[in-house]
């Protein structure tokens, strides 16, 4: 006898606008007491997909079943009551309330009692072994802790079809294991998990069941035991693909930027650099390496000269004049009026690198307007710059006044990374540069690197997978809340060398300061 | 002569705290609403012409007039009044999504223009001399002051002389700070206003907090346009009298944090300020025009004081202003 | 969304409404043309209601009470009408600048009355002591200064401490309101008025008394334009309006532009007070801006910030504000019923974006699944 699909979506169709079509006639069961991988590229439309079931998109077309029964699924109250819960990418969690405050929003179960749910909270946390204070504020917690907290938020609502989308994309090796041995106990549990992710060996170690989309149709469903990582990869992008990144011996090594004791408050007064120090060389990719927030931004806003309260040296050799520059507490003109030329691909591309809502042609002018003499915009040498990219980078784009807020994520990264790159830089700084693009456009971009510190450029580059990290650079420095914790020639670096490295700080620093 | 000016400062400040307390409660489900002015301006012509109507239909008698209904009709009519003026702005806003400052904005020209329409219209119906309308004997039954005010001395003047709206906006701003911080539709609404994707996936039917929230804050804030009118101005309406408080009590809600039971303490201060011309002695016309800057002067200073704070928990809604999606991609 | 008008629980919402596509440009302005079309049958149908005059009557009495007797050749309403409009336009122009930085400038009456006191003071105190073109540079300066100086106060504060900027420069305009009445008390002696100054008047071209304000604002609308969209000033504040940050990150000094740009637009309001009170009513009081400050506000953001479209805006507006008024007063109604009306297109006006960014789909519409 066929066993009974916890869940079932039948030909779902959904389209945003009339051209784009997230998902096309997908159909997929899973089943209880059962892990299953939904697998995909970036854009591939497995969010999007899963969203249905929980209740934040409604499906264009199709049905959804629960349990065999058909399942109209409007709202994330709806998902609730067919016992759904979905832990999302981006956490929806409220910063000013506490973590009881957030776990119980939204329910209705009698008398509001917050010491009441404070004590089933603990039971849950007990049961599958998490650690988490009830009581403390979100925008205290860490990524993590804040993980956490939105498990625990699906569970306290009897959910038993959890979804996690790309849980992992934010924790360290150790902490993505805790969190595996935690699903694990829920599926022997007899609840059914599914997991959003394109880490391919993540499937592996974690899933029973692996189901398949490319660019937002249904590929197909296999058995994780009977399959391997060069199949699941053809499945998920269509052909067979080269996953390997060329990377060159470095040559003519000098050190371009030096940084000693670079410290750094943000506005709240909490230090997020602490005497940091690290050599960038020319033809050299550094890659920076540490948990999400653990002062990563702030070190390079800091060198770009986008921080306030700093103290240390940030020296900056002159490949030209041969003079040594300090950089410190100068200010992004300052620093371009140096001769420093400094490109800065920042994480945040459409809220900082871009402009949204402004054509191609004018977020191009971003670096570039305040050349010339008169008061006036010069809009030609932009333009031509705009072609020059689309052209050369193969942006897909309706033509140069289009507004880069309508491009897809890739294109809008090629757009930010050619215009830092046309500046021909001598320190190149990118974070997080393909978080969110397809493989094609991720490779793009490694080899845009490659070629960059093949020119003698000295790239910075920070990254969240580590694989690609050990593949791409030829340095790691790693830190962990605001602390260098260590340097490692990413060559002969083994992964967990570098979780460690992520990790172990933190409790040295609780051991510092005990001291 | 103590006594005298915080009394009045108290009467004074009334209408602002009904307004603030009605702007704070819909700040906290993220919509700003700058249409309290003119929201205002309609509760208290709703209140002028219920009150109005009675009066005619008991034929200009007090005897005629039944001391519930000279108070409930009013108050029914204003209330109606100020949430009409909740509907439109919450169906654009949270609709329709339009931007919340040209909204508002329209909102307070329409509401003033509907105050001052409806009320030059009845002033022509009665004929009179003045450019206002009396409504003195409605005035009497809401003024009705409390047991034994009289043989308390100054105890009975400071706590039990005032009208019973005055009374009811102290209970509404303790019980909605109440509501805000102890109670499950306080949490919910609050998780509307800082983050609607957190509280729609959490279950919270968003939109209905906003529309609930929008129309009871513009309730409130429409109550303090008829505590105007029938305690403070003694049921007198003349158009533009009410002037420019609908703004003081939005300035007032960032002075108080965003929290009711502070508003409470502010309102009376602000009323204290505007009356400040009035106890300076030796003051010629003129200076007392320059003295009459002062409360606009003090929202000023309070609001830079304000904004130079940077606890995280004295900050305004995270969603405040900004309308939401649940597709937006 | 869907939740308003989802029934129970388990059934299908009734509505739902998606995100569409980028509209054409000239569907986007037929939605916009269409609402403002609706709007006026309303305002048109509660008229009916209220005079019970009959449909046609009550155009015509809004097309006379806006533009006059053409036909007859008078041309007397018709230049109140365009004197007005461009008042409006002007001080539609001032707070363009702002609102493109995101800087809710709501004190545009304040800065125009402080630029009008300014022309005031100077054809009081200094009409017999300095020849004409003395006299009117000296009054134009001190306008563009006092406006600047206005605007500039809310903005230094914005910038440095991120004070909530709409509320401020609200309380500034009941500052300059009270000022105007202190000045009024030591000028006007016990009238509270005063009476029309000779000295310091604009000169009158095309023998018309407004000619010279309208050609002044057509002026004002071509810079401002060209300002906003030609300039590296301009384009720092657009930046600066869209992303705080991507200002940061390419070095633009983001307190300088907010400061810069509340200076332009509290002098452009200067000019307006100038127009007013030396080129207009020789004249001041409290109501001499008459409330445009917040009209303007209004119409800045239905030109979506493009000066040419604020000309068609604030006509609008001031045909409704004159129509209405006139209809109003030959019926008996009161003249607050151009406000009443204005209120009304605006909220049509603004609501109909909505339709332009999504669309709403009906459940019959949605196919059903093939099994």
């Amino acid at each position: 006898m066929a066993k009974q699909a916890a869940v079932e979506m039948k030909n779902i169709t959904k389209r945003f606008g009339s051209k784009v079509v997230a998902n096309k006639n997908v159909s997929l069961k899973a089943y209880r007491s059962e892990i299953l991988s939904i697998l995909g590229e970036n854009g591939s439309g497995k969010t999007t997909l899963m969203n249905m079931i929980a209740g934040i998109y409604f499906p264009d077309e199709g049905q959804i079943f629960i349990d065999g029964q058909e399942a109209v699924i409007a709202s994330p109250k709806d998902a609730f009551s067919y016992k759904v819960g979905m832990i999302h990418q981006h956490f929806k969690l409220v910063d000013v309330f506490t973590a009881t405050e957030n776990i119980v929003l939204g329910i209705n179960d009698g008398k509001y009692n917050l010491k009441e749910s404070t004590k089933k909270i603990k039971e849950i946390c007990d049961k599958y072994g998490f650690e988490i204070d009830p009581d403390k504020k979100i925008y205290t917690m860490s990524v993590s802790e804040k993980q956490t907290v939105e498990i625990i938020k699906v569970l306290y609502r009897g959910a038993d079809i959890l979804i996690l989308d790309e849980p992992t994309a934010v924790l360290t090796p150790q902490e993505t294991s805790k969190l595996f041995d935690v699903l694990r106990r829920m599926r022997d549990d007899g609840k059914c998990i599914i997991i959003i992710t394109h880490k391919l060996h993540e499937v592996m170690a974690l899933s029973d069941r692996v189901s398949v989309l490319r660019k937002g149709e249904y590929v197909g469903s296999v058995n994780t035991a009977e399959t391997s990582q060069e199949e699941l990869t053809e499945m998920m992008v269509g052909k067979k693909v080269d996953l390997n990144i060329n990377r060159s011996q470095p040559k003519d090594i000098v050190e371009r930027l030096v940084v000693e004791d670079l410290s750094c408050v943000d506005r709240q007064g909490t230090t997020v650099l602490d005497k940091v120090s690290f050599t960038a060389n020319a033809g050299e990719i550094l890659g920076i390496a540490g948990i999400a927030g653990s002062g990563q931004r702030e070190l390079l806003e800091a060198i770009a000269g986008l921080q306030k309260n700093i103290d240390g040296n940030i020296f900056y050799n002159d490949p030209n004049t041969g003079n040594k520059e300090d950089l410190i507490g100068k200010s992004p003109v300052e620093i371009r009026n140096l001769g420093v030329r400094l490109s800065f691909v920042p994480e945040d591309r459409l809220g900082m690198g871009l402009v949204a809502n402004m054509d191609i042609t004018d977020n191009m002018m971003l670096r570039s307007y305040s050349k010339g003499k008169t008061m006036f915009l010069e809009r030609k040498p932009p333009k031509n710059l705009a072609e020059k990219i689309i052209d050369e980078l193969d942006v897909v784009t309706p033509g140069v006044s289009t507004p880069v807020r309508r491009l897809s994520g890739g294109n809008v990264q090629k757009i930010l990374v050619g215009r830092e790159i046309s500046s021909i830089p001598t320190i190149l700084m990118a974070a997080y540069p393909v978080r969110g693009l397809d493989i094609n456009s991720s490779y793009l971009i490694y080899n845009l690197l490659n070629e960059q510190k093949e020119n003698g450029v000295a790239v910075i580059f920070v990254g969240e997978d580590l694989d690609v990290l050990l593949e791409l650079c030829d340095r790691i420095l790693v830190i962990g809340s605001g602390v260098v914790t260590g340097v490692v020639d990413a060559r002969t670096a083994t992964k967990e060398q570098v979780g460690l490295l992520m990790t172990k700080s933190k409790e040295e620093i609780a051991g510092d300061a005990n001291e | 002569m103590i006594i005298q000016m915080i009394t009045r400062a108290i009467l004074l400040g009334i209408p602002m705290l009904y307004g603030a307390v009605g702007e704070i409660i819909t700040e906290k489900s993220g919509h700003l609403n700058l249409g309290i002015p003119g929201i205002m301006y309609v509760g208290a012509i709703g209140g002028v012409t219920g009150s109005f109507l009675y009066e005619n239909a008991c034929g200009n008698s007090i005897d005629n007039m039944s001391p519930f209904l000279s108070v409930f009709i009013p108050l029914m009519c204003s209330i109606v009044g100020s949430i009409i003026m909740g509907l439109i702005y919450s169906f654009l806003t949270v609709t329709l999504r339009a931007n919340q400052n040209v909204t508002g904005l329209a909102l307070t020209t329409f509401g003033i223009g509907i105050g001052n329409f409806f009320g030059a219209s009845l002033i022509k119906l009665v004929d009179s001399d003045m450019p206002s309308i009396a409504l003195t004997k409605t005035s009497q039954f809401f003024c009705k002051e409390l047991p034994f005010a009289d043989e308390l001395g100054w105890f009975g003047d400071l706590f039990l002389s005032y009208d019973f709206l005055t009374y009811l906006a102290i209970a509404i701003a303790l019980v909605s700070a109440f509501v805000l911080r102890r109670t499950r539709v306080g949490l919910n609404l609050r998780s509307v206003g800082e983050s609607p994707a957190t509280a729609d996936a959490a279950g919270i039917n968003v939109t209905r907090y906003k529309y609930i929230a929008t129309c009871i804050g513009s309730a409130v804030a429409g109550l303090g346009g008829l505590q105007y009118v029938m305690a403070y101005a003694n049921g007198v309406w003349s158009n533009n009298a009410f002037g420019d408080r609908g703004w003081m009590a939005i300035a007032l809600v960032i002075f108080a944090l965003w929290k009711p039971d502070v508003a409470i303490l502010g309102a009376f201060l602000f009323g204290a300020l505007c009356n400040a011309n009035n106890y300076i002695h030796g003051l010629g016309v003129e200076a007392q025009e320059l003295f009459k800057m002062l409360p606009y002067v003090v929202t000023v200073i309070v609001l830079v004081i304000t904004s130079m704070r940077k606890k995280r928990e004295h900050q305004p809604p995270a969603h405040l202003g900004l309308s939401y999606f649940r597709e937006e991609r | 969304m869907s939740s308003i008008s989802a029934t129970k629980h388990h059934k299908e919402p009734l509505v739902h409404i998606v995100k569409r596509d980028e509209m054409k440009i000239w569907q986007a302005w037929l939605v916009r043309v269409a609402a403002i079309v609706l709007a006026l049958l309303l305002v048109g149908f509660i008229s009916m209601a209220l005079t019970k005059e009959d449909f046609f009557t009550i155009y015509e009495t809004m097309y006379k009470g806006a533009f006059g007797r053409l036909g007859s050749g008078s041309t007397v309403m018709l230049w109140n009408f365009l004197q007005k409009t461009a008042i409006l336009l002007g001080l539609s122009l001032a707070v363009t600048p702002a609102f493109k930085m995101k800087f809710w400038n709501c004190g545009a009456e304040g800065q125009a009355l402080m630029g009008g006191l300014a022309s005031m003071i100077c054809m009081i105190e200094l009409g017999d002591k300095l020849s004409y073109p003395v006299l009117l540079l000296v009054i134009l300066l001190t306008s563009i200064l006092a406006g600047a100086i206005w605007g500039v106060i809310p903005a230094i504060f914005k910038a440095q401490y991120n004070t909530n900027e709409t509320l401020f420069t609200l309380m500034m305009n009941y500052i300059a309101t009270q000022i105007i009445k202190y000045y009024l008390y030591i000028e006007g002696g016990g009238s509270n008025k005063i009476n029309p100054v000779d000295e310091g008047n604009l000169p009158i071209i095309f023998d018309n008394k407004y000619a010279l304000n309208v050609l002044i604002v057509l002026v004002l609308t071509v810079l401002v334009y060209v300002y906003l969209n030609y300039s590296k000033q301009g384009y720092e504040i657009t930046v600066v309006g869209e992303s705080k940050n991507t200002a940061r990150y390419i070095g633009i000094n983001v307190k300088k532009v907010i400061i810069r740009t509340m200076i332009i637009s509290g002098a452009i309001c200067g000019i307006i007070g100038m127009l007013l009170v030396s080129g207009t009513d020789h004249s001041i009081d409290t109501n001499t801006v008459g409330g445009q400050g917040f009209t303007a506000i209004m119409v800045s953001w239905l030109g979506q910030f493009n000066p040419f479209i604020m000309i068609l805006m604030s006509a609008l507006v001031i045909f409704i504000n004159l129509g209405t008024g006139k209809m109003a007063d030959t019926c008996g109604l009161n003249s607050s019923f151009a406000d009443i009306a204005v209120g009304i297109v605006i909220f049509f006006v603004v609501g109909c974006e909505f339709f332009i960014h999504y669309s709403v789909r009906f459940r019959h519409q949605r196919k059903e699944a093939k099994v």
